[in-house]
């Protein structure tokens, strides 16, 4: 679509007089306020500029800028990242319906978008994540189990973010485009943007996960801001899953979200986040670009949140079932599992290998969560300051005091609450 | 807690020279800077103009763009992006310009900064040191005045600390750039260009400790920041009456280090605290809760206050009002030995 068709009258009496006309939307020109909201509700193409390699029938396209060089092994390793990302995220919907969990936040139909991202990261560079990044994680290396204490209750996320190169999960909306961006001009402050030769480690940058509801936030303006100004290496992810809670798109932007960038100063794209070949390969070339010192980018990766929000929304209550229906043709796994088969990559035996893999993967997800151990009171305590605060030695001790005076309390101070 | 005892320095050696705060910060982020390349200052206008106040003056011309950074005019910018960098390995010393305008910034301190070391139990350190020059007295427009550290002092994974002299500011603000917590630092603003001797060779207190900054029998004054010197101005005028005033500066306003007053109020019995705040739920009213806890027996009279009012911070022409002053201190020791 060109700029042009975003263009629209700012003055409230224009916009009047345009309505009044009721030129009809076929023919106008200029699209009334109603016309461009409805333009934005009818995305679910994503657009003229959205970058697509993969069908939702699975049949491969070409793209002028963003062709890729891909083996069939790497190819048949992202259906497999996807297939047991997908059986591990229905894993913890199930768990928090049997009580084992306290939420869960699904990540079901953002697959694609978050493998091709995730995939597209080195091991030195850095992701600062949301909280739905749970395939992110796994390209990080993170085991899906260590993704259960937060939403058990027993940690704030258990990984380390300087082995694994990611972020703990963020729940505050937005506030990691700050710190990513920060993160980001350290990695330049350090020289480890924008230099040629041999090692592979030589470069870095850092990638930042949020969604479209988060758009609306001014800590992704500031993170933004900061990130033109100072040309830090950090690629803006956004993953536009149509819904921030009961809130669509059109509640948090009159323009396309990629178009944003330009009020920025950097490029932004819309890539379909159903396509695992398109966002990988937008991903590594917007990291390329960082690591190369051209400055920071965004990516909307357009793509549907198929469950809701968390297991405690109901999705049903703000938006219509056909539109659930429709996207359910955009499936990301079944359109690589369809092109697999059609162009031979893979066959059942493979297929039936992975869903093996991820029964187990299951199993062993669930045996972990209901084996978790509840951490003793001290972990209350635990970590609060990196020099111990006297006045928070004074409380563990009492508490510990106060806990040890029930004689039958069963509070271990060496062991979990039994 | 056990008495803090000195530190030994270990800089190098220049004479004893009479700086006021103003210049004993400067010397400090110079040292700190000097010391460890990962040492950033980071704020609106810090770089060419050397900070509104000039407490960054001369710094960028030294360290460079990269070391001094003139961010873009956002506070939770630049709290979160110092948050990263910390992430990463620098220690950033990020500037706040006015004390009523952290609250932009307000998100990312109790969000993020305050909770990252304990989210990730001691994986991620953020040592990043906010300052925040504070207080009234200045006759400045709304929201330039106010004494915002009770809400800090109230977030759990912060350290809160205020000087109140050039040794204090020199000595503190190292402390806290060296130091792996965050921490809040609140500047006197209207004592800036008060002036002490400060020899850099002399022993100085750890960061998390209160001073005893002058004996006396009759009644304990705790007290930080801009009230530290309205405070020794009382204790010297109540000699004219004949009370003899001991004089505590808290220095850190958390943790507390609550053992000198407790020490202090053992054996005058009585305790006034002071500060410019707001007094419900503040900084006084912590003090004057712990010391009824732990001194109980020794009081001969309830913990009063004097604070500032429960209301916003008023339009400078009745700020001398507000701000509690000699007079006000005075009147609460009278009440106080009254009882």
């Amino acid at each position: 679509m060109s700029p042009e068709h975003w263009t629209r009258p700012s003055r409230p009496d224009e916009r009047d007089r345009i309505a009044d006309t009721a030129v009809p939307a076929a023919t106008s020109a200029t699209p009334t306020r109603e016309q461009v909201i409805a333009g934005l509700r009818a995305t679910s193409e994503g657009g003229a500029d959205l970058v697509q390699l993969l069908t939702p029938e699975g049949q491969r396209v070409s793209h002028p800028d963003f062709d890729i060089d891909i083996t069939d092994e790497q190819l048949r390793g992202m259906y497999r990242d996807m297939v047991l990302v997908r059986r591990a995220d229905r894993e913890g919907n199930a768990l928090q319906r049997q009580g084992q969990l306290g939420i869960w936040v699904p990540l079901l139909g953002q697959e694609a978008a978050q493998i091709g991202a995730g995939r597209a990261l080195l091991p030195q560079d850095m992701a600062f994540p949301s909280y739905r990044e749970h395939g992110v994680a796994w390209c990080r290396g993170i085991d899906p189990t260590e993704l259960l204490g937060i939403f058990r209750g027993t940690d704030h996320g258990s990984w380390d973010p300087n082995e694994t190169g990611m972020g703990l999960y963020t729940i505050v909306i937005g506030n990691q485009c700050v710190n990513a961006t920060g993160y980001a001009m350290g990695q330049k402050f350090e020289g480890k943007v924008g230099n040629s030769g041999d090692d592979a480690t030589a470069n870095e940058a850092t990638m930042v996960f949020f969604g479209d509801g988060a758009t609306s936030q001014g800590d992704v303006h500031e993170g933004m801001v900061w990130a033109s100004v100072y040309d830090a290496p950090v690629v803006f992810f956004c993953q536009n899953n149509q819904w921030a809670i009961s809130e669509p798109t059109e509640r948090q932007s009159r323009i396309p979200l990629y178009e944003r960038a330009k009020g920025y100063g950097f490029p932004g794209i819309r890539v379909d986040g159903n396509d695992v070949l398109a966002s990988l390969a937008v991903s590594r070339w917007a990291m390329n670009e960082a690591r190369q010192g051209n400055g920071p980018l965004l990516i909307e990766a357009f793509t549907y949140r198929m469950d809701a929000h968390t297991t405690s929304d109901d999705a049903t209550r703000y938006r219509m079932g056909d539109e659930l229906e429709a996207w359910k043709l955009k499936d990301p796994i079944e359109r690589l599992r369809v092109h697999l088969l059609r162009e031979q990559i893979a066959d059942q035996e493979f297929l039936d290998g992975v869903e093996t893999e991820a029964d187990e993967l299951a199993a062993r997800f669930r045996q972990f969560c209901v084996d978790m151990s509840d951490p003793p009171p001290e972990r209350i305590f635990s970590a609060a300051y990196a020099e111990e605060s006297p006045v928070v030695a004074a409380q563990r001790e009492d508490y510990l005091d106060y806990l040890s005076g029930f004689a039958d309390s069963g509070h271990d101070t060496e062991g979990s609450v039994r | 807690m056990a008495a803090p005892t000195m530190e030994s320095t270990g800089s190098s050696t220049t004479p004893t020279q009479t700086v006021t705060i103003a210049k004993g910060l400067n010397m400090a982020l110079r040292n700190a800077m000097e010391r460890d390349p990962k040492v950033l200052v980071m704020g609106e206008d810090v770089g060419k103009l050397g900070g509104v106040f000039r407490i960054t003056d001369g710094l960028q011309k030294d360290f460079g763009e990269h070391r001094v950074l003139d961010t873009p005019l956002a506070e939770s910018g630049i709290i979160g992006t110092a948050i990263g960098l910390a992430m990463r390995g620098f220690r950033p010393v990020c500037e706040i310009q006015f004390d009523g305008f952290i609250f932009p910034g307000f998100d990312q301190i109790v969000s993020q900064l305050s909770k990252m070391h304990y989210r990730s139990q001691g994986k991620v350190k953020v040592p990043v040191v906010i300052r925040v020059p504070f207080g009234g007295g200045i006759g400045a427009v709304e929201h330039h005045s106010e004494s915002p550290e009770s809400l800090f002092a109230h977030v759990a994974g912060l350290k809160v600390v205020s000087c109140s002299n050039p040794v204090d500011a020199y000595w503190m603000l190292q402390q806290a750039i060296d130091c792996d917590d965050p921490v809040l630092f609140f500047e006197p603003k209207r004592r800036y260009w008060e002036k002490g001797q400060l020899d850099p060779e002399a022993e100085h207190l750890p960061l998390v400790s209160s001073a005893v900054l002058r004996t006396g029998s009759d009644v304990t004054v705790a007290t930080y920041g801009p009230m530290v010197k309205t405070c020794m101005d009382a204790a010297t005028a109540a000699e004219e009456d004949g009370n003899d005033i001991e004089v505590i500066d808290l220095r850190s306003l958390s943790p507390l280090d609550l053992g000198p007053v407790a020490e202090s109020v053992r054996r005058t019995g009585r305790l006034v605290v002071v500060s410019e705040s707001p007094p419900e739920s503040s900084v006084t009213s912590e003090v004057a809760t712990r010391v009824q806890q732990e001194c109980f027996y020794s009081l001969e009279a309830p913990v009063l206050r004097v604070n500032g009012f429960d209301t916003p911070y008023p339009p400078s022409k009745l700020e001398e009002g507000y701000l509690p002053d000699l007079d006000r201190v005075l009147d609460a020791v009278d009440r106080s030995l009254a009882y």
